[in-house]
């Protein structure tokens, strides 16, 4: 395993990404969004073999479809049908890990795709609804995905409209303990966070190259606990580039990330 | 028995404030033709229960809604609905929330006769705080509290299938029926927009029975309109309009959904709606979408 030299954030967000499904066992994995789709198939190739994926309509593949490149989906790998109202069963069934990109993000790790501002009556601004995102927090794993690290996603409090329970005790059901709500890493253009910190607290767990504690710190909007070695985010090896660019032949990766940056910023 | 009827025989049974469940999900295999004529008509002060795409927004931007039911209303390629959007950020609709599944789960409560359905969705959210009337319950088996998702009983569901023969079986041939077949249970009445009309013998060849979930008792009504899903998709008849969604999510920014309507529906038969968005061939030949 050669470690790359040259590599764009966005193939590093996809190899870090990667991780987060490497221990899962498995499960299906669903990546919202063409990052987290990568890191999943990557994963599926390479780390944990035993991860499911579907090909974003309604069947389940043995090999994830390429992101770019295809016509149809005539001839793909397909082994199980997975409609709508399965992907139900599978997702109470807890045997599912997803990343999705939210608009904002809590200390609590509670997301919001739903609304912004104003009132509930009347929202500043009218995003998605809560989709999936009740069901998937009290159901199974989840790791969120943030392109842009800022405080307007990284929001101070609580998100203007909580669509997916997290580790917030004022909140937490009768006959629950916060041991029962499962979420994994957030992923961000600067860096990799989790929940490992005192009282799942949010830890940062790596730096990206060349970014320092102090920007992360100064673009999150509440306060996250610091371990004394953070470790700089391992950059993608040469075979991981290699499969990503099968996965993605026609490099939309590269239109993901404003100005393409490169992995290093130092 | 010949339930063929004609889309202003559906709307006619349609009555101000009622509920009215909408098949498809997001840009979809949704009724369009019936959505549109409805906009025709003088319905008013629907409840739409709808994994929603185009049809809640131009239900929305026509001022037929009173109160919407969702998950989500999105189109998708083009993640907001901008006139579901508008409705809801100046305070026009009245709301109910909820998580994908848990709208599954209350279609099912309603088709079972069954009041509600506990479940733990929602648990920890803002879901059981917005919405007043939502319930949560102790358990009389466990030491937890749960949501009780109240049943969605719809009076009407509208839906678009591939093809059906007259006594009102559906055939859905497209990868997903998404929650057509709940939405038809949970409904007094269900009317179906098919883009095909076959004889009964079709469903006896090969395995052509397997792709109908719902018996015909639950098909109140069937009309033959071929692409009457456009501009959603009919997978694998055909694709989404994606240039003419972009012209309609568009006509929110310049001119309102009033010149829309005006040079799409409005005072517009199927046929002439057909003629000016390309003819039907052109419906037929829009590519599958790919993901």
């Amino acid at each position: 395993m050669s470690t790359a030299t040259d590599y764009t954030l966005a193939e590093l967000m996809i190899t870090a990404g990667a991780e987060a499904f490497k221990n899962d066992g498995e499960v299906l994995a669903t990546g919202i969004g063409l990052i987290p789709r990568l890191a999943a198939s990557l994963a599926m190739l390479t780390t944990n073999k035993d991860l499911m994926m579907t090909d974003s309509e309604a069947y389940l593949l043995s090999k994830p479809n390429p992101v770019s490149g295809r016509s149809s989906h005539e001839g793909q790998a397909q082994e199980t049908w997975m409609g709508f109202s399965r992907i139900f069963d599978n997702v109470w069934s807890g045997k599912r890990h997803a990343m999705i990109g939210p608009t904002q993000v809590d200390q609590y790790g509670q997301a919001n795709i739903s609304a912004l501002g104003g009132t509930y009556e009347a929202p500043k601004i009218q995003m998605l609804g809560v989709r999936g995102l009740p069901g998937n927090s009290i159901s199974h794993a989840n790791s969120f995905f943030v392109p842009s690290h800022n405080t307007r996603v990284f929001v101070k409090g609580e998100c203007d409209l909580v669509n997916s329970i997290g580790y917030n005790p004022e909140r937490l059901p009768k006959g629950y303990a916060l041991n029962d709500i499962d979420i994994r890493i957030i992923l961000t253009d600067l860096c990799v966070m989790d929940f490992g910190g005192p009282n799942h607290q949010v830890r940062l767990v790596s730096l990206h190259p060349g970014i320092t504690v102090e920007q992360v710190v100064e673009n999150t909007g509440f306060e996250i606990h610091i371990p004394e070695n953070v470790p700089t985010t391992a950059a993608p090896t040469e075979e991981q580039l290699a499969i990503i660019r099968e996965l993605d032949p026609k490099d939309f990766r590269s239109k993901q990330l404003k100005d393409n940056p490169k992995g290093d910023r130092s | 028995m010949n339930k063929q009827m004609s889309a202003t025989d559906v709307v006619s049974q349609l009555k101000d404030g009622m509920t009215i469940g909408i098949g498809g999900w997001g840009p979809r295999r949704k009724p369009m033709a019936l959505i549109r004529e409805i906009l025709r008509s003088d319905v008013k002060d629907l409840t739409i229960v709808a994994y929603g795409g185009a049809d809640v927004g131009m239900l929305c931007a026509s001022g037929k809604v009173k109160k919407v039911i969702f998950a989500f209303v999105s189109l998708d390629f083009i993640p907001l609905e901008p006139y579901f959007r508008a409705a809801r950020q100046q305070g026009q609709i009245e709301t109910f929330e909820v998580d994908e599944g848990m709208m599954l789960l209350g279609l099912r409560a309603a088709s079972w006769g069954m009041p509600f359905m506990p479940t733990q969705i929602g648990l920890g959210t803002d879901v059981i705080k917005v919405n007043k009337d939502l319930k949560v319950i102790d358990s009389p088996y466990d030491d937890k509290e749960w949501v009780a998702m109240p049943a969605l009983k719809l009076d009407v569901a509208l839906l678009h299938a591939d093809r059906a023969d007259v006594r009102g079986v559906c055939q859905i041939k497209g990868p997903d029926m998404y929650m057509d077949e709940q939405m038809a249970r949970a409904a007094d009445k269900t009317f179906v927009s098919v883009d095909e009309i076959v004889d009964t013998e079709f469903f006896a060849q090969g395995d052509e029975a397997r792709f109908v979930f719902w018996e015909r008792s639950m098909t109140t009504g069937v009309v033959h309109i071929p692409g009457g899903a456009h501009p959603t998709s009919c997978t694998p008849l055909y694709g989404f309009d994606v240039p003419h969604t972009k012209e309609y999510a568009g006509s929110a920014k310049e001119g309102g959904f009033g010149a829309y309507a005006e040079k799409y529906i409005l005072g517009k038969t199927e046929e002439e709606y057909q003629a000016l968005v390309g003819g039907l061939d052109a419906i037929k030949a829009l590519p599958l979408p790919v993901y």
